[in-house]
């Protein structure tokens, strides 16, 4: 067996950002190899060949192409299930996204294959890849070694950088797929609705973002009043988003937006890696938490173990007092 | 309907985790509670029983783990299943993703439920894949992070959240979904429950009871290996105060603001 395969996601007609960083990578670590790296899409129509071809700049020569339903896991599992048997790839390699889990998972029970996630960076040695992965909560990094093949390894979100290695046009083979009964079991009824005000927070300078520790939707008046004074934006968590306390648009973290403002001021978030994986390159970070061992606190550059109800109007009155002065 | 929740034993969450370097695998000495992931699987299975759009039959608490993790179990049952099982054999420790999965898979077999409900994710391992792993051994369709389950006509209609937005996804029974933590709010369990919960059956099941093949499961089944722990990537640590005088705490904030130009 030898080779990389790398799943390429794609909506309305563009990849995913972190997919094609996947592709980059995979394309790479097949170089180190000294084997080939190829990728695979899943969906419809709108998988042009020229959409496909485009993945070579990528560094892939080649893109498997097959016809199944888009945005659920198992179709693509009996897809990429089929290539690699037929074609004996080493690894499978996944961006950061939660298909991506899902498909990994069921790619490991299909073939009774090693899998690693969160992983974020990937090494060749010795003819194989070696994934790292934080664990517990990225108190510690472990080197994990794949026994036997497959491998499936499912990157951390922006764990991969795309590059562009100057690639021609992949080359497009079309393959035919018979779904396994039980993926035909599940049907998207709606997908990628987007809930809540449209709200622009990837241009902003200064975030305040709001999580569950302000207890309720109103809280977010508070994070509200401190972006404008500050000159910002508000931005929020899953849980809160989920909870309906305050628009998707806002959200950030894995299944969110990635941001990197000059200030990124959480209150009462408690920093789940999920969380940090969208945040986590801001300049400057302050975290204002009640709770001394949450995990915010190991990535902020300023930690206030306080009540935000305590701190927040105060600071707001302070910032204002300021800039008014 | 029956409902099997797969529920687990994980170090409890004041307890510093750790690896232990020597067998490289988590140290697992000191306190342990129910996976808090998973109070929401159970409070999920509660609802879909009291909420009457289905006959559910029984709801079975269903772990794989060492002696203790008996423990968990009557933890789910006092937060509602009305019994449960226990796999556990010396030739599962150490088991990775694939190997758990697959061992998970086995003693479902043997229950054939119609549903199967999962937490989002381990509090230890934080693989958020075992749900995904168990259902294609089963055959059956899946999702995960699912923060809305509706029985309608004998079919679940789901949404969560993925890389676009919101999806709602319709997924035809027997099916497992393993839910995020805010599907629900579960609920505390009473005093009787509790003294109650050892009264209820629980059946201990080894390997072989459940048709396990040693040679997928444990160390030597497992299909990774840890090959070294190292610490994370060294980061200056932060500034911290601790709000005592709020005036103080603002003020200080506002200076340090202030310094880094972003008062401007
Ligand atoms: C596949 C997957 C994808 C995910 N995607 C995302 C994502 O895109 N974005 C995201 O954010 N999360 C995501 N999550 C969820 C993530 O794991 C966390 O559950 C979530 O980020 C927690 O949100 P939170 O910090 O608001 O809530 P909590 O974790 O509940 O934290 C609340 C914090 O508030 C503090 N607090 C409470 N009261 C006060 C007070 N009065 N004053 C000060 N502090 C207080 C508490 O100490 C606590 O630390 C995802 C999870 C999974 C499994
Ligand atoms: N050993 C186990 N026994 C029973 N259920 C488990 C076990 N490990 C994981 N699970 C279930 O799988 C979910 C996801 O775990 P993980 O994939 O490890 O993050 C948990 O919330 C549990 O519901």
């Amino acid at each position: 067996m030898s080779g990389i395969l790398v799943y390429a996601l794609h909506y309305q007609g563009e990849f995913n950002k972190n997919s094609l960083g996947a592709v980059s990578q995979g394309a790479k670590l097949a170089r180190e190899l000294g084997q080939d790296a190829a990728a695979v899409v899943v969906g419809g129509d709108d998988l042009t060949d020229e959409l496909c071809a485009s993945l070579g700049k990528y560094g892939v020569s080649k893109v498997y192409r097959a016809k199944a339903p888009e945005g659920l896991a198992q179709p693509v599992v009996d897809v990429m299930a089929k290539v690699i048997r037929d074609n004996g790839y080493s690894y499978a390699l996944f961006g950061g996204g939660l298909l991506g889990f899902e498909i990994g998972a069921g790619l490991t029970a299909r073939l009774g294959a090693g899998v690693t996630m969160e992983v974020t960076a990937i090494k060749a040695q010795d003819g194989k890849l070696v994934a790292e992965r934080p664990i517990l909560q990225d108190s510690a990094v472990v080197d994990v070694d794949y026994v036997g093949e497959p491998g499936i390894v499912i990157g951390r979100l922006n764990a991969f950088e795309i590059e562009e290695s100057g690639g021609g046009p992949a080359q497009v083979e079309d393959v035919d797929v018979q779904l396994s009964e039980w993926s035909t079991k599940a049907k998207m009824v709606q997908r990628g609705e987007q809930r809540g005000a449209d709200v622009n927070i990837e241009d902003a300078d200064i975030l305040v973002a709001g999580g569950r520790g302000l207890g309720k939707a109103e809280g977010f008046r508070m994070c509200e009043e401190l972006a404008e004074a500050l000159g910002g934006a508000v931005a929020a968590t899953r849980a809160v988003v989920d909870a309906g306390w305050y628009p998707y648009a806002a959200q950030i973290g894995q299944t969110g937006k990635t941001v990197a403002p000059k200030l990124y001021l959480a209150a009462g978030i408690s920093g789940a890696i999920q969380h940090k994986v969208g945040m986590q390159n801001s300049e400057n970070i302050v975290a204002i938490n009640k709770d001394p061992n949450a995990p915010i606190f190991e990535f902020s550059d300023l930690g206030i173990v306080g009540d935000l109800n305590k701190i927040l109007p105060k600071l707001i009155e302070a910032v204002k007092a300021k800039k008014g002065g | 309907m029956k409902i099997c929740v797969l529920v687990k034993e994980v170090p409890d969450a004041a307890v510093e985790k750790r690896m232990d370097p020597s067998t490289k695998r988590l140290d697992r000495s000191g306190e342990k509670n129910l996976n808090p992931f998973d109070t929401h699987a159970i409070e999920a299975a509660m609802q879909i029983k009291e909420g009457g759009a289905v006959d559910v039959d029984e709801i079975v608490a269903v772990t794989m783990g060492p002696e203790s993790a008996v423990r968990a179990l009557h933890k789910a049952v006092s937060l509602g299943a009305d019994r449960s099982v226990h796999l556990t054999d010396p030739a599962l420790a150490g088991s990775d993703v694939c190997a758990t999965g697959y061992a998970l898979a086995q003693v479902l077999k043997a229950e054939s439920p119609d549903l199967v409900l999962l937490g989002q994710q381990s509090d230890d391992g934080e693989c958020y894949t075992v749900g995904a792993v168990v259902a294609d051994h089963l055959q059956m369709p899946s999702l995960t992070q699912v923060i809305k389950i509706d029985v309608q006509d004998g079919k679940l209609r789901c949404e969560r959240q993925a890389e676009y937005g919101y999806d709602t996804v319709e997924v035809e029974l027997p099916a497992v979904i393993s839910v995020g933590d805010a599907i629900n709010e579960p609920r505390y369990p009473s005093l009787k429950a509790i003294m109650g919960a050892k009264k209820k059956p629980l059946d201990t099941k080894s390997a072989a009871d459940v048709g396990i093949d040693p040679s997928r499961v444990g160390e030597q089944g497992s299909r990774t290996a840890v090959l070294a722990i190292n610490p994370p990537p060294a980061k200056e640590p932060g500034e911290i105060i601790e709000d005592e005088d709020t005036d103080e705490t603002v003020q200080k904030i506002v200076s340090w603001l202030e310094e880094r130009k972003l008062l401007a």
